[in-house]
């Protein structure tokens, strides 16, 4: 006879302790489900993982069943949940990107070398842990460790252990346009314009269509064309914006919130006034710390500035899920569960958000918004090369003297990319190959680096731009690495809903690892992949590989 | 009706509203699109991508069991791209099988079959490194090597049971189906409903013991035997014994079962099953001391049917003549079938001459009938717990559904989920409080006062329902004044809920488009439990709610079959169909219909006959698969009057505690081994059909009950079951439309069912009451307190309760061996600051007393028992609840209060040996 059994009810009690420390973390915040992740974003943070306890508690809270909060909770991986036969991890965590870019420049001998030095160091494996990381934003710095949440770029075992020894576990915030110096420049003032009648909806929306800006996190749906769409739908209507940028190789979502914030939010109010829209959601992925810091002091200052008028916007974590990038599992995770994508139809402007329609967008798109209405669409749609309209931030990293941040022509070539904006290939290196559109927009030899880069046009050499992220690759590099590479992220990052994907990224890894492959079984696994995966990950997941195949088969 | 004309594989289909391809397809006979995330009966999910097709103009394609068909939509399930998937799609899933193609864990695997028909031979990949597998749980395998992440599990365990057990955690290909906080099955919250096990397609989690394996020789559709639910079930027989349980589609369970009806079918087959007639040896004393089933023979001998039933019925007979009819007494089985009820009581009525006979129905919702019948002229349920879908708002009180109804508290929480509003009252929380909007734990026994302040603020803010009233209604101005005192404010420090709380839930009763009411033992077992009932009563009358879909009143019967065997006539003021006994015209109708004089008299109820055995009235008793040894309150009295009866006839299938006591036994039929029918909760006659034989020289109950009869001067020769129906329908209108044929085709059946080709009726009281002016009547109630309230000597609470894994007295459940494996040990439920006061631990045994017994059991800690109060089920003789309840009854309806008496509890102490 187990006392202990006998003695309570089925599996684990209510920890009273546990129940006040939740309460007392979460405070006032409402026990809505839909703040699921951001209570346990409270107790990851001051705890640095989650007890089961912890999780009980929690559950109590908000009325959930225990399994409802541990499935969310471990579906994430900035949250580290500790059953009473674990290890709670130590407290410093320093994270090794080990994406593409991050791999052409020693992510994993980086790894190592880290991983030896915290043995023998004056910090112990008790007090540090090194992990990899998939893409955290910053190729153009690569290799990128963060410590804490401290990036350090082109990190290196010296720099990493300097940082860890000063406990310089928080990043330093850059130069910004602050709410002042941007409403100084005219800022707010189109926005103003707006509500006050000066601009009505349709024209603005006209506007907008003439422009030809598309989606720029990588669907490319037109803009005009979605707020029209998501208008006709009644009331209430909600606005979701997508800063989860984890395409690797991406990060001018990043770079604009690190020195324009104030634009991207401009556009979410005139987008949410065109379309009528009393509530913003705004979805930041959680390794973006500084902009966090920086987006919490910039809304809470527009919030101070016009009180009566803004729609609520509300700033809502990420918790480590590259996923939670595509629009319908975002909107999973706003409501506080699984960042699962949704079947479609419907589609999310019809049934959305708390199942109303809903209005999504990249923020990089509604950061345009401003400047297309107050220049006139000519002024976007103006630029443009090869008979393409408009203009892209590219995110260049890989193999080139100025990775970074690009503003360039639609329609501009790969070549032309490296040779005016980039300055060059690095000394050493020759242009072998690049990846159009992040980990998923395929990848193209240094022989076809004269296409057009925009929308629609890579599409029949089995590729496309997506957020414009593009990586750089030379003779240092083999193309079936980074393909590799490339599987690995998103075998690491499916969600597991559907078989082509959660199964098939899977069993493409070590068919991807022999000498030479099979490529008859790999393309047949990849048009499944393609034909039946319910999202852009699963769909998208065999691009790089076809490429290999394609356009550098004698690596294979 | 509207459909929408599409082509599928070239092939003009039309669709109706709300199909998708899959259904039409199927529909339509193409039925070779593979598919095994999808379960008919549940949400589509979309996920194994098994079922994809091609739809013209769409860049990927498409999920069919998800997608709804457009006019002029062209659909390929053939096409290269359409089948190359589907093939893939199962060859992925097959890769990662123990064995591909033939699963170890189930001879029916979905995806074994698929990939037969798809002709897909070895995986050409590389397999993953497979979990381990998990036993921890007594009936069922966790096998997560066989697991294709289909969720239907998931969908069985959070959609369907709404147990909430089951999840999918981590992501990717380490997404694995957890329970509770990834757990052992066996040490997690799982309820063991068994869902996730009838779900699973490929049998990575199955019946424990390879039961799921083995091949059956037939499978008997029938109904379960536990609870008023009356789930339909399918028992699936090999080497004459029952090998393992399916759930059937049935109008109250669609095809959900719980625990008990799923995996506690194997008390028939323990061997201390009855096999032979036993008579008590001459010099066997009795004593209030229970017998130990292995003791037998130190009591009885066996004996051959003849010289028993002789010797039954001619003790009865002597008595009958000494002392008067009266001095004869009978208990019926609410688990038997009516078949069984009518005859005994009409062998109580014709063959003792008497109307004492009665059943436990007087320890369950004897109060609440008598408030019904009084108020509304009919005892039953108005609507069917499964209208609690078409409810807005869903009123429960004083029931525990999640551990006695758990297939009706899915409904219920199914309903929550879909946003209907739960009130749920009740003084202990349970996993059910967890889906309340507003949990309103009161103070055990305050029931009148918080009900009338809800219809105070009804009457106050002008929410009643003036021409439902007017039109429908009597003595409204009784009632308005009655609650005109028991505002918010003066109840709200009585029954513990702010008083704001009672305005709010009184207006959302009120307000709402409709709300049903359900209640329990929480309301009945009082000595003003049938106050209890006449506050509900006035509640649903005054808001109108009542008489249409998603409204009314509905008691949950608990027993399977204890409504059938109140409208049997096995209580002792009504005739079948609920006809007064000492009514002249009424009872010259049976005299007429039975052929011999009958007793004038309304006869003893439950535990007025213990009383009379006391005094000596009755001294003779045919007991028939009752144990009020375990169930009677205050055990000590009951007991002593079993022991001092002059005759006891027992009919039971174990030596049960009541048994020990009896002169003879006569071995019966369990459900499974007998035909009969059923009528559960709902007024559902349900047809249960024997699967089995009863096990040696064992008997059937209804064939028992006509020797005893004969030998009592009946001429009877009924010849079936079905022969007795016949006569049932001819002596009950309310059924007299339902036909034994009709029940074998359709398996169920709703009375009022008066003419034959009636469809039966689930709604009642839509065009009036069964009353002489077809108006129901407001009776007023006023607050009034429990008989024996704490003081300084005996300062707790104790209230009998329920359990989801034991059945009542647990005379089956305690020899099924799952359900015993689960709880094996009696406990009582108290809040840990007690325990903390006691200086006792959970776990730790315990001893409670009252003025008229002891016992001793272990402590359960629960925090959702308010301090003060203390919860125990009934069902472990070697901890008997009832030894320290009150026998002190309602004066309307005679029940007992064993909600609520005064204990102490003290630290220590050790339960008495188990028996049996």
């Amino acid at each position: 006879m187990n006392k202990k059994k006998l003695g309570k009810q089925k599996a684990r009690l209510l920890d009273p302790a546990a129940l006040q420390e939740v309460q007392k973390l979460l405070s006032d915040m409402p026990r809505r489900k839909d703040l699921l992740i951001e209570a346990l974003h409270l107790i990851q943070d001051e705890y640095h993982f989650i007890s089961a306890k912890h999780v009980v508690a929690l559950a109590s809270e908000m009325k959930l069943s225990h399994t409802e909060v541990y499935e969310v909770a471990t579906f994430y991986h900035h949250f580290d949940v500790i059953k009473e036969d674990q290890t709670p991890p130590p407290t410093l965590t320093v994270r090794v990107c080990e994406s593409v870019t991050c791999e052409m420049y020693g992510a994993k001998k980086l790894t190592e070398n880290l991983k030896q030095l915290f043995t023998d160091g004056s910090v112990t494996s008790e007090q540090i842990r090194i992990q990899a990381v998939p893409c955290v934003g910053r190729c153009q710095h690569a290799p990128v460790a963060v410590v804490g949440k401290n990036p350090i770029d082109q990190a290196t075992p010296e720099s990493v252990k300097q940082c860890v020894e000063k406990n310089e576990i928080l990043p330093t915030l850059p130069q910004y346009v602050n709410f002042a110096e941007y409403q100084q420049s005219g800022g707010y003032q189109l926005f103003q314009d707006c509500l006050s009648g000066k601009r009505d909806a349709e024209s603005v929306i006209l506007e907008l269509k003439n422009s030809g800006l598309r989606g720029l996190g990588g669907a490319g749906f037109p803009v005009g064309s979605k707020w029209e769409i998501v208008r006709k739908f009644p009331e209430p209507r909600l606005m979701a914006v997508n800063i989860d940028e984890g395409e690797p190789g991406t990060f001018k979502d990043r770079y604009y919130l690190e020195t324009d914030p104030h634009r991207f939010l401009e556009g979410s109010l005139i987008a949410a006034w065109a379309v009528g829209i009393k509530e913003i959601y705004i979805y930041l992925r959680d390794e973006y710390t500084a902009a966090r810091e920086i987006l919490l002091r910039e809304i809470e200052e527009l919030q101070s500035a016009f009180p009566e008028i803004l729609p609520e916007i509300h700033l809502r974590r990420g918790a480590g899920a590259y996923i939670c990038g595509e629009e319908s599992a975002m909107i999973e995770s706003i409501e506080g569960k699984r960042g699962i994508p949704r079947l479609r139809p419907p589609y999310v402007a019809e049934v959305g958000l708390f199942g109303r329609p809903t209005l999504e967008h990249n923020m990089e798109t509604l950061h345009w918004v401003r400047d297309i209405i107050e220049k006139g669409a000519e002024s976007f749609s103006s630029h443009g090369r090869r008979d393409r309209k408009g203009l892209r931030a590219f995110s260049i990293s890989g193999r080139v003297n100025k990775p970074g941040v690009h503003l360039a022509p639609a329609g501009i070539s790969m070549r032309e990319l490296i040779d005016e904006y980039c300055g060059g290939m690095l000394t050493g290196h020759s242009f072998y190959g690049y990846f159009p559109g992040g980990a998923s927009g395929g990848m193209l030899p240094a022989s076809l680096g004269d296409l057009p880069l925009d929308f629609d046009t890579l599409q029949e050499h089995g590729c496309f731009i997506g957020s414009a992220a593009v990586i750089v690759f030379s003779d240092h590099d083999k193309a079936r690495e980074l393909a590799l590479n490339s599987m690995r992220f998103f075998a690491h990052e499916s969600c597991g809903q559907c078989t082509p994907c959660r199964v098939g990224t899977v069993k493409a890894i070590p068919l991807m690892e022999q000498k030479y492959w099979n490529k008859s079984l790999l393309e047949e696994l990849s048009q499944t992949m393609e034909d039946a995966s319910i999202c852009g990950l699963g769909q998208a997941a065999p691009n790089p590989l076809r490429s290999v195949i394609k356009y550098f088969p004698k690596e294979v | 009706m509207e459909t929408i004309s599409f082509e599928l594989n070239g092939q003009t289909l039309d669709a109706l509203d709300g199909e998708t391809i899959l259904q039409v397809a199927d529909r339509s006979g193409i039925k070779d699109i593979p598919r095994l995330c999808y379960k008919e009966g549940y949400r589509a999910d979309g996920n194994c991508r098994s079922c994809v097709v091609e739809i013209e103009g769409e860049r990927v394609l498409a999920p069919s069991c998800c997608r709804y068909p457009q006019h002029g939509m062209k659909v390929n399930s053939k096409s290269k791209r359409a089948i190359h998937s589907q093939k893939m799609v199962l060859e992925l899933l097959l890769t990662d099988m123990p064995e591909a193609g033939k699963s170890p864990y189930t001879p029916n695997s979905e995806l074994d079959q698929w990939v037969e028909k798809m002709g897909l031979s070895e995986p050409r990949f590389s397999r993953r490194i497979q979990p381990e597998l998990d036993n921890s749980h007594p009936a069922m395998s966790v096998n997560m090597d066989a697991c294709i992440q289909c969720t239907r599990c998931v969908r069985a365990c959070r959609e369907v049971q709404v147990n909430d057990v089951i999840g999918m955690a981590f992501r990717g290909s380490h997404a694995e189906i957890v329970f509770d906080l990834g757990d052992p099955m066996g040490d997690s919250t799982c309820v063991a409903c068994g869902e996730c096990v009838q779900a699973c397609p490929t049998g990575a989690l199955m019946p424990a013991n390879n039961v799921g394996l083995e091949e059956v020789d037939k499978k008997v559709e029938s109904v379960c035997p536990y609870c008023g639910v009356g789930c339909l079930l399918t028992y699936h027989v090999k080497d004459k014994k029952i090998l393992r349980v399916e759930g059937r589609k049935g109008p109250a369970n669609e095809e959900r079962l719980c625990v008990k009806g799923r995996y506690g079918f194997d008390y028939v087959h323990h061997p201390d099953r009855l096999k032979k007639p036993l008579i008590r040896l001459k010099d066997a004393q009795k004593t209030t001391e229970l017998l130990d089933p292995k003791d037998w023979h130190k009591v009885f001998r066996e004996a051959s049917w003849e010289e028993a039933l002789d010797f039954a019925a001619s003790s009865f007979n002597n008595i009958r003549d000494k002392n008067g009819p009266d001095a004869l007494a009978a208990f019926g089985c609410a688990k038997g079938s009516n078949e069984e009820a009518y005859l005994l009581q009409k062998l109580v009525r014709t063959g003792f001459g008497t109307n004492n006979i009665d059943h436990c129905t007087r320890l369950c919702h004897a109060s609440s009938v008598s408030a019904l019948l009084e108020g509304i002229g009919s005892g039953a349920v108005s609507n069917p717990f499964t209208d609690v879908k078409d409810a807005e708002v869903i009123f429960l009180i004083g029931a525990n559904p999640i551990s006695n109804h758990p297939v009706a508290a899915t409904f219920m929480k199914n309903a929550v989920k879909n946003g209907k509003k739960l009130i749920l009252m009740d003084p202990r929380r349970t996993e059910l409080s967890r889906h309340a909007t507003y949990n309103l734990q009161f103070r055990p026994d305050t029931d009148v006062a918080m009900l009338n302040s809800l219809m105070h603020v009804i009457v106050a803010e002008g929410l009643c329902d003036e021409k439902y009233i007017t039109e429908h209604t009597t003595d409204f101005d009784k009632l308005k004044a009655n609650v005109a005192e028991y505002s918010p404010e003066i109840v709200s420090p009585i029954c513990g809920i702010p008083a704001e709380t009672l305005r709010e839930v009184a207006r959302t009763f009120a307000t709402a488009e409709s709300s049903i009411i359900l209640w329990g033992m929480g309301i009945s077992q009082h000595i003003h439990g049938t106050d209890n009932s006449r506050c509900l009563i006035a509640l649903s009358l005054m808001t109108g709610q009542i008489g249409r879909p998603g409204t009314g009143l509905h008691p949950l019967r608990g027993q399977n079959n204890v409504q059938g065997t109140s409208d049997m006539g096995l209580i002792p003021m009504f005739f079948p169909d609920y006809k007064s006994v000492t009514d002249p015209e009424i009872k010259k109708w049976f005299e007429d219909f039975w052929g011999t004089s009958l007793n004038p008299k309304k006869g003893l109820t439950v535990v007025e006959i213990v009383d009379a055995v006391h005094s000596g009235g009755v001294k003779g008793m045919y007991v028939q698969g009752e144990n009020p040894a375990m169930s009677d309150p205050n055990l000590n009295h009951a007991r002593s009057a079993l022991a001092m009866l002059d005759h006891l006839v027992v009919q039971d299938i174990f030596l049960t505690e009541t048994a020990g006591f009896a002169d003879v036994i006569l071995p019966a039929s369990a459900f499974p081994e007998k035909s009969g029918t059923f009528t559960n909760s709902n007024r559902q006659v349900q047809l249960g059909r024997q699967a089995i034989d009863p096990p040696g020289d064992a008997r059937q109950d209804w064939w028992i009950i006509q020797e005893v009869g004969r030998r009592l001067g009946l001429e009877w020769n009924y010849e079936s079951p079905e022969k007795i129906f016949s006569e049932v329908r001819k002596a009950t209108p309310s059924m007299a439309g339902i036909t034994w044929e009709r029940l074998q085709k359709e398996h169920s059946v709703t009375y009022p069912c008066t003419k034959e080709g009636d469809p039966g009726e689930p709604i009642i009281f839509q065009n009036g009451f069964p009353t002489e002016n077809k108006k129901a009547r407001f009776v007023p109630a006023k607050y009034s307190h429990a008989d024996e309230m704490p003081d300084q000597e005996f300062p707790f609470v104790f209230i009998t309760s329920r359990q989801l894994e034991h059945w009542h007295t647990g005379s089956m459940t305690r020899r099924a061996t799952v359900l015993n494996a689960i709880e094996p040990f009696p406990v009582v439920h108290v809040h840990p600051d007690d325990l903390k006061k006691l200086g006792v631990e959970a776990g730790d045994a315990v001893t409670l007393e009252s003025r008229r017994g002891k016992i001793s059991t272990y402590a359960r800690q629960d925090l959702g028992v308010q301090p003060g109060n203390l919860f125990m089920a009934f069902g472990y003789n070697e901890s008997a609840a009832n030894l320290i309840t009150t026998s002190v009854l309602d004066p309307f309806g005679k029940i007992p209060e064993v909600k609520f008496c005064a204990v102490k509890m003290s630290a220590g102490g050790l339960p008495e040996k188990r028996i049996g």
